[in-house]
């Protein structure tokens, strides 16, 4: 069939819209002037200012706390709660509920969970945020499994469950080894989300301890500094690796499988 | 199990048991974090939106349908509105720009469909508000395309700062999840069909509007919600983007409950906006259902 030649132009609009503003970016982060309009040269002095940024640095490491405590709970929780869906129970209403927060907007979130949090009188803080991660990290963790276990074969199960084993035997040594990849991609899910999550955090964090993406948000509305281009580049080469690591992954497996 | 060496009752009995365990083991740890974590914070918006707002900014507990009436100011009701207009404006605009991206990429030779789709998802996967930070760059009076437009002998214009700049912020953010269900849908596409189609006569506009468009609506309408989801509720892009000129309703519930401390008030802008996105959620089941 003849392809229709004008549908390139919107085609390539696309692409041109989507990269413009972070090709930008990146060469502005390596601007050796202070006006993040104009480029006045090499160099790689923002780099070094921002790798002198305390604030930056602590809104890192408060974000990676958040992101592996989050994730270790969620991963737990979501494997146990798919499978508790997928093998003990019919109800489509507790299907739903537990993929409820990965559908519900981010802002109703994040003000149910400060209003709770000043009920129940608990001080913000990284814990807050941790627990806060989880909800959403679980959802996605449980999706994820879930849909694993309803193409899983059960005959396995059943086989381990005839031959005498425990009910703890069989989900120890049967049901989640097989459910390892899901239960990886739900993590790896999870944790990118939490680095990332932006609104959640925002009103469930401490004021004296920020996540990166609260660092960013100050950063930005206090103005434009060449600075934070360098930050985004660095996210940025981060982001791309992980992105082609993963999908060299997922070829990997997919070609052993 | 070793029902032949147990009694037929008992080895029932156990399986029961197990049963109720698994359960139990399963369930209820998850079960339990979502009913504390998401659905009584979900029960305390809805129910505060009922009562009165303290005079030092607590809450009262006296209920009160005036949050709900207070909705339907013209200040408040006019913000709702705009949202509304913004966010559908974007994911309109999303669908025109979208729709021919997805579909000539699922016309791409294998090898470059990933690559064409991975460079779609690539920009969604850095974080959310540096890609706004991005066109902050871009747009401010001294900026690229200023200064292009200057070369050209136009302008400087004031891009920034208006309800245009908030559109442009919404469909950059939120575009790949436009592009990604549109290109599901079309993907599954029989070619034939088409081919069938205009064997038959029918010029590609008619095989467009009459074969491939009724087709892959289902990918058209979740790719609206994607879009529509996350515009409406948004509070980041119109404030940093919009200059907190013209603010959207995530702006006023963020500011009931940051800074003017009316947690009703702003518990019953939240039921608003949940209760837009559900009438949505209800129209995409029934256009499923229909698909």
């Amino acid at each position: 069939m003849r392809k229709p030649r004008l549908l390139y132009v919107p085609f390539w609009a696309t692409y041109v819209f989507l990269y413009t503003p972070i090709v930008v970016l990146v060469v502005m982060s390596f601007n050796a002037g202070k006006s993040p309009y104009s480029f006045d040269g090499l160099s790689l002095k923002w780099y070094g200012k921002l790798a002198g940024n305390a604030t930056v640095a602590e809104g890192l490491v408060n974000t990676l706390i958040v992101a592996a405590g989050s994730t270790a709970l969620a991963t737990m929780l979501g494997t146990l709660l798919a499978v508790g869906l997928a093998r003990h129970t019919k109800s489509r209403l507790l299907d739903g509920l537990g993929v409820l927060p990965a559908v519900l907007p981010d802002l109703v979130l994040a003000i149910g969970l400060l209003v709770f949090y000043a009920m129940v009188k608990m001080t913000l803080g990284l814990h807050s945020v941790l627990l806060a991660h989880t909800v959403f990290g679980m959802a996605f963790v449980t999706a994820v499994v879930r849909t694993r276990l309803t193409h899983s074969d059960t005959s396995l199960e059943e086989a381990s469950r005839d031959l005498g084993a425990t009910p703890l035997t069989t989900f120890l040594r049967v049901t989640l080894p097989q459910l390892m990849p899901g239960i990886a991609a739900g993590a790896m899910l999870a944790f990118t989300l939490s680095i990332d999550e932006f609104v959640i955090a925002f009103f469930t964090a401490a004021p004296t301890t920020p996540t990166l993406p609260i660092v960013i948000y100050s950063m930005v509305r206090f103005g434009v500094t060449p600075e934070i281009n360098a930050l985004a580049t660095l996210l940025l080469a981060v982001s791309f690796t992980v992105v082609i690591v993963a999908q060299r992954m997922t070829r990997l497996t997919e070609s052993l499988s | 199990m070793t029902s032949s060496t147990v009694s037929g009752a008992t080895a029932k009995q156990r399986s029961r048991r197990s049963r109720v365990l698994g359960r139990l083991a399963f369930l209820s740890p998850g079960l339990a974090y979502l009913i504390a974590l998401m659905l009584i914070p979900l029960a305390l918006i809805i129910s505060y939106a009922f009562f009165r707002r303290g005079r030092f900014g607590g809450v009262v507990y006296e209920l009160t349908g005036e949050n709900f009436t207070r909705l339907l100011d013209p200040i408040y009701l006019d913000v709702v509105l705009d949202s509304l207009k913004l966010a559908t404006a974007a994911t309109l605009i999303a669908l025109l720009v979208g729709y021919p991206t997805a579909y000539l990429i699922a016309q791409l030779p294998a090898r470059w469909k990933t690559i064409a789709l991975i460079a779609i998802v690539m920009p969604f996967w850095t974080n959310f508000l540096i890609r706004i930070y991005a066109w902050i760059v871009l747009l401010s009076g001294p900026g690229l395309v200023n200064t292009v437009l200057g070369k050209l002998g136009l302008g400087p214009f004031e891009f920034l700062y208006n309800q245009g700049t908030i559109v442009t912020g919404l469909v950059y953010s939120y575009l790949p999840l436009m592009v990604l269900p549109l290109y599901a849908a079309i993907e599954k596409l029989d070619p034939q069909l088409r081919e069938a189609s205009a064997n038959l006569g029918a010029r590609p506009a008619r095989t467009f509007a009459s074969v491939t468009l009724p087709l892959t609506l289902p990918g058209v309408v979740t790719g609206c919600m994607f879009v529509f989801v996350p515009s409406f509720g948004n509070f980041v892009i119109p404030e940093l983007l919009g200059g907190g000129r013209s603010i959207m309703v995530g702006n006023l519930i963020r500011d009931q409950f940051l800074k003017a401390r009316d947690w009703p008030f702003g518990s019953a802008l939240t039921l608003a906006l949940l209760a837009v996105l559900i009438v949505l959620l209800l129209l995409q089941a029934w256009s499923a259902r229909r698909a």
